[in-house]
């Protein structure tokens, strides 16, 4: 008796019950199912902050500020100015990893143009954000060094910024908007960037000269820097290093005695990737543990129904022993049937995985992904569900006394 | 020549605290190509009997020799072998597969025998043919009479050329037309050579046999030979 042999009894048994064995594959279909698509997914966004970190700038760094604490009220880092303009000097000249650093002064500001308004994120900083964001611009040009320098009231819009002043695919250069009621020149428009990791639009943004930014928008202690420094490294390999260096150097400047904590915090954009990798461990836990209780109910309803097949085809049973049907020749066709079943619901529950993965994709637009070995490992373990809950009741089956079978009403 | 040599057969079953002795020392030979019926009431011990020698069974104690070999103490597989070469069961309730061909259904023992699928076609036909079923081979069993079914389960016994073929009360869900038709059956399979036990209670089925054995409490009561053994020897056989 081989294997063609008793898979062709399964699938006739099993097709002479249709309903029957569709409904007790469900339990398999929907997790699996649940499995392809949260797969896919997760694999879609991961592809996505992978692509969105590339977009936010290689090799960076960002040094906040300290925490203000006063009264034992404290502040979160950034709410306290305790970093200098000198410091950022001192970045940039005396810590030998470092590529470039750049301010960056954040404010929300109302832009006006001749007919339209819109509230965004004004950055003020320095020619080497640019360098450190990799960022080009379409049209026009950024401002540089003597812009910088003589505190021209230029400024450089984001894409989305553009759209909402001016109209789609417009260009503007050379037109003026006002911020803080100042009139400001466009000088250039920047390449789209899309959205970051946590879904803030980069495009939505519009960057003027840290000078400028000081005297026309917020005006500050000169002497302190509030905000934060952008600093890129030579490598990516030499992240770590620079933010040791940096560390040293500012505990140094700010004259922090040893056991004192620091008045500002490095982070690092692969510890940013760690965190929200976590945050998306955490979801993937959980609809894996969707997936994993369907497919243990899944196997329960395998076995419940093989249980009741086993019983109902008890006097089948008595005659195959009759005529000459081994034990293991029992075992195996009940075994190929749960196998058959659990595999046929396995692959039900690829296509149902396909299907949701891509109509998520459609109706969100979020990405999915789907990897040509998940969908192997499902069936695999559909497969290894079907042996294993199948397993009790085929050694039932052979088991039985023929005797007894075949006298069994 | 006997095909079948029973010595001092015994049978008990463990029931609870009850020991019941199912089989008190039956010794029996049975010559090939004999037609025996085995008769007794129920509870008599002639279902024991037929099981033993329909090796779905063994022995307490005792000596089975089926085709020279001693089968008593054969484990499950090995018996399983010996049901699958040496012997072909009818029963009562036919026992077809339902959903399934009568071609399949007497098919369904060369599977376990690893014949080819094109050889166990082939030798089914022929099996349905000699059962008179030419016309019948993908029928279902629900599309048949109690007599087809009962045909289609001689054939599906005899589709592996037994030595012996034992049926268990064989006509007792039919009218007593097809069964003397399914009597005529089997005594023509015993002029061909095969060995037919036929355990029935109705003593004008067991009146067709040539030989009655009539258990009683476990033991032979009566051995009565009605008429001679068959004179058509198998041609597998080497001495006559």
């Amino acid at each position: 008796m081989n294997l063609v042999a008793t898979t062709k009894v399964a699938i006739r048994a099993l097709l002479s019950n249709k309903l029957r064995s569709f409904l007790t594959t469900l339990g398999i279909i929907v997790g699996v199912g649940a499995f392809i698509a949260m797969v896919a997914i997760g694999e879609g966004a991961k592809a996505q902050v992978e692509e969105a970190f590339k977009q936010m700038g290689t090799n960076l760094l960002v040094v906040l500020p300290g925490s203000s604490q006063s009264g034992g009220v404290r502040g979160g880092f950034g709410s306290q100015p305790t970093m200098t303009w000198d410091d950022l000097d001192a970045i940039r000249t005396q810590v030998p990893s470092v590529r470039s650093a750049a301010p960056q002064l954040k404010k929300s500001q109302q832009l006006v143009s001749e007919d339209q308004n819109w509230s965004t994120q004004v950055i003020g900083t320095t020619p080497e954000f640019f360098q450190i964001r990799s960022w080009t611009v379409v049209y026009g040009q950024l401002f540089g060094q003597p812009e910088l320098d003589g505190g021209a009231k230029v400024v450089v819009l984001g894409q989305t910024v553009v759209e909402k002043l001016f109209g789609k695919r417009a260009n503007p250069v050379g037109q003026a908007v006002r911020i803080n009621n100042v009139p400001f020149t466009v000088v250039g428009v920047l390449v789209r960037k899309g959205q970051s990791p946590f879904g803030q639009d980069y495009d939505d943004t519009a960057i003027i000269p840290a000078s400028t930014f000081a005297a026309k928008i917020q005006g500050g202690l000169s002497k302190f820097l509030s905000g934060e420094i952008l600093v890129s490294t030579a490598s990516s390999d030499s992240t770590a290093r620079a933010q040791q260096q940096i560390s040293d150097l500012l505990r140094q400047r700010h004259r922090l005695a040893a056991g004192v904590k620091d008045d500002f915090k490095i982070g690092n954009l692969a510890d940013i990737a760690n965190a929200r990798q976590d945050s998306s461990k955490a979801l993937t836990i959980l609809l894996a543990s969707i997936a994993a209780v369907s497919l243990l109910v899944g196997g329960i309803g395998i076995m419940n129904i093989m249980i009741v097949s086993v019983g109902e085809r008890t006097r089948e049973i008595g005659v195959r022993m009759a005529v000459g049907a081994k034990s293991r020749h029992i075992l195996a066709q009940f075994l190929v049937e749960a196998l058959t079943l659990s595999v046929m619901g396995g692959l039900l529950g690829v296509a149902l995985g396909l299907l949701v993965a891509q109509r998520i994709s459609i109706r969100f637009g979020w990405p999915t992904l789907v990897r040509p070995d998940i969908i192997a490992i499902s069936v695999g373990f559909s497969a290894a569900i079907g042996i294993v809950f199948g397993l009790y009741p085929a050694r039932k089956a052979s088991r039985l006394n023929p005797i007894d079978a075949l006298r069994y009403e | 020549m006997p095909i079948i040599e029973l010595a001092d057969i015994t049978k008990r079953y463990e029931m609870g605290d009850v020991t019941v002795h199912a089989l008190r020392g039956v010794s029996l030979d049975v010559d090939a190509g004999d037609f025996m019926a085995i008769m007794g009431a129920s509870g008599s011990g002639k279902s024991t009997l037929m099981n033993i020698i329909g090796c779905l069974d063994r022995p307490t104690s005792g000596q089975y020799v089926l085709a020279d070999r001693e089968v008593s103490r054969l484990d499950s597989d090995e018996l399983a072998e010996i049901r699958n070469h040496l012997i072909g069961f009818v029963f009562q309730s036919f026992n077809l597969l339902r959903r399934t061909s009568a071609l399949d259904n007497v098919e369904l023992p060369l599977i376990y025998a690893d014949v080819t699928a094109r050889e166990r076609r082939r030798r089914a036909q022929i099996a349905l043919e000699r059962v008179g079923l030419a016309a019948r081979l993908d029928h279902h069993p629900s599309q048949l009479s109690g007599g087809q079914q009962q045909r289609v389960a001689i054939a599906r016994a005899i589709v592996t050329e037994p030595k012996i073929i034992v049926a268990d009360e064989p006509t007792g869900n039919l009218d007593s037309r097809t069964s003397i038709e399914i009597i005529a059956l089997f005594q023509e399979l015993g002029r061909s050579g095969i060995t037919v036990i036929l355990v029935t209670h109705e003593p004008d089925i067991a009146e067709h046999a040539s030989r009655v054995v009539v258990i009683k409490d476990g033991s032979v009561r009566s051995d009565e030979r009605r008429s001679p053994v068959p004179a058509v020897v198998p041609p597998l056989e080497e001495s006559a």
